[in-house]
């Protein structure tokens, strides 16, 4: 209809009588919010320091034996024997060097992978059913046959390590390619950008977010592979130190490992939210209340 | 500058036609979109196309701006074009600078001489103080600036305006209206603005086309003279026959007879709608 008659409203028959309003605030109970400024990383370490003190006093409360849990007082203790022995700092450097090479190994798989399935529909159908298989074989399945194709040296265990972390790197940079505003790309194409500067300038960077995520997954499952890597077929490593005190029952010794482990995660977890921030600081996204 | 298709032979515009399409036609899936549709635009002549929406307005301006090449007829446009959509469509992570030259090689005169062009497409829709800032920092009027910066930098031949205003508040599109206006008498390019706002068309083109049913139903030169105002009495009378083309009738002060006498011409409005 083209010519729309608006009626005014009849105010005289069938309007319903005006009933009294309550008035509140919009804000249903008034919190003030005391703000104590304290810095982000002290915030971020209460957590885990909570759950060592609790750990503490189940340990002292003697509801396990030693041999069963050692207390946090007892593995730092057992720590500093094998660092005194200079036994903990070059274990735990091939461990952290197996990490890294395997890594940096699956991240370029992962992301080399995922730009060409990402850019490529004939890409997308070629590989991706691949690796959606092969993410799916138990990657510790993979023990033996590693070691039967690469001998008892590195290369097993920076195999396994790749292999660990290069599906999530690749699921995640590929919906990340994928999830580039179509506006945006067509933009950078009016504007005149060759197909090379359009994957550099817009599509990469917007698939930024999602490595990311996908290289903090990467980190937890390379780490959680280099322990397995290392009990099974190893005579270096946090791993083989773990597997070495199972044999003469030191609890303390066993669960230094771990603690290693975790404190490792922590600090990795800590250097992609570093770099999160720092590459990503365009953003203007929820960060929480 | 954007990727010439195929169907773009290099053409010497001798008349100083800017653009030149002729039998335009274009269908999403069965559907005609742009059923026969001629259009010349002079260089440096302002045209406003105005349609309701739905009617191919930015399906014509998208085939103009190389976007689109699955449409059928002949269409020349110059090299150098350069378009501005709805949205400012700025990289959020390139900063506001970056995405002023974005696509310009600086192979040709060097990054300093490439930055110094930016920064002055960005004085002169003044917002200078913001090249090195990121994109999401920016009000949806200044986001619009800069991708009308970012337009003008290419000094192009054809600008392509796909409702530009349309997502800001009334307040800011007056006043981006009056720069752009400033902007084109400096530059002087030929100019598509695709609009639904009738004042906006008439403020500012040197000619004004409607789009009703895929093809261009009216297509009158804006005799007033600049600077415009909206009470002048030609304005009154171009936006009510606009208004008629487009098939709406504002009701103002207008008597009732003045209804009843239009009736027929609202059935017209109803064939327009499909």
């Amino acid at each position: 209809m083209s010519v729309v008659k608006l009626e005014a409203p009849d105010l005289e028959e069938g309007v319903a009588p005006l009933s009294p309003i309550i008035l509140t605030s919009p804000i249903p109970h008034r919190r003030r919010r005391v703000r104590v400024r304290v810095p982000r990383t002290v915030r971020r370490i209460v957590g885990p320091l909570i759950v060592l003190i609790l750990w503490q006093v189940v340990c002292s409360a003697g509801v396990f034996t030693s041999f069963e849990v050692a207390s946090p007082i007892a593995v730092f203790d057992a720590g500093r024997e094998l660092a005194v022995q200079g036994v903990l700092l070059p274990n735990l450097l091939i461990s952290l060097r197996r990490v890294l090479e395997g890594l940096g190994l699956g991240v370029g798989i992962g992301v080399t992978l995922a730009v060409l399935s990402g850019l490529f529909r004939a890409g997308e159908d070629l590989l991706d059913p691949v690796v959606q298989a092969a993410r799916a074989v138990p990657i510790l399945g993979l023990v033996p046959l590693a070691i039967i194709w690469f001998g008892v040296g590195e290369m097993p265990k920076i195999f396994l390590i790749a292999l660990g972390s290069t599906f999530a790197i690749y699921i995640n940079t590929f919906a990340g390619i994928r999830s580039v505003d179509q506006k945006l790309v067509e933009a950078g194409e009016t504007f005149g950008l060759s197909r090379w500067g359009l994957v550099r300038r817009v599509i990469l960077p917007g698939a930024l977010p999602n490595f990311l995520v996908g290289l903090r997954l990467a980190l937890v499952g390379s780490w959680l592979i280099v322990i397995v890597a290392e009990e099974i077929n190893a005579q270096s490593g946090i791993g083989y130190l773990i597997m070495q005190a199972q044999t003469t029952d030191r609890t303390d010794i066993m669960m230094m490992g771990l603690a290693i482990y975790a404190i490792l995660g922590l600090l990795a977890d800590a250097l992609v939210r570093l770099l999160e921030r720092r590459l990503l600081s365009w953003r203007r996204g929820f960060v929480g209340a | 500058m954007a990727d010439i298709k195929g169907h773009v032979t290099p053409f010497e515009s001798l008349s100083g036609a800017a653009v030149v399409a002729t039998n335009v036609q274009r269908s999403f899936n069965g559907r005609d979109v742009l059923r026969n549709v001629n259009l010349t635009i002079e260089r440096d002549q302002f045209v406003a196309l105005l349609g309701r929406s739905g009617t191919g307005k930015s399906t014509l301006l998208r085939i103009l701006g190389g976007l689109d090449a699955d449409y059928e007829g002949e269409v020349l446009v110059p090299e150098r074009r350069a378009v501005v959509f709805q949205e400012a469509r700025l990289i959020p992570w390139l900063k506001v600078l970056s995405n002023v030259v974005l696509g310009l090689s600086p192979r040709l005169e060097g990054r300093a001489a490439l930055r110094e062009r930016g920064l002055d497409a960005l004085r002169e829709v003044e917002l200078e103080r913001h090249a090195k800032d990121w994109p999401l920092t920016l009000s949806g009027g200044e986001a619009q600036r800069v991708a009308l910066a970012r337009a003008l930098v290419r000094e192009p031949q054809l600008m392509l305006l796909d409702e530009p205003f349309g997502a800001l508040d009334a307040l800011t599109r007056i006043k981006m209206q009056s720069l752009l206006q400033r902007l084109c008498a400096l530059h002087r390019p030929a100019v598509l603005l695709v609009t639904h706002d009738v004042d906006e068309a008439i403020l500012l083109a040197d000619r004004v086309t409607v789009l009703v049913d895929g093809q261009i139903s009216l297509d009158v030169e804006v005799d007033i003279p600049r600077p415009r105002s909206r009470g002048d009495a030609k304005f009154i009378e171009l936006r009510d026959r606009l208004l008629r083309e487009l098939g709406v009738e504002e009701r103002t002060a207008a008597p009732p007879s003045t209804l009843v006498s239009l009736a027929p011409r609202s059935r017209r409005g109803d064939e327009v709608s499909r």
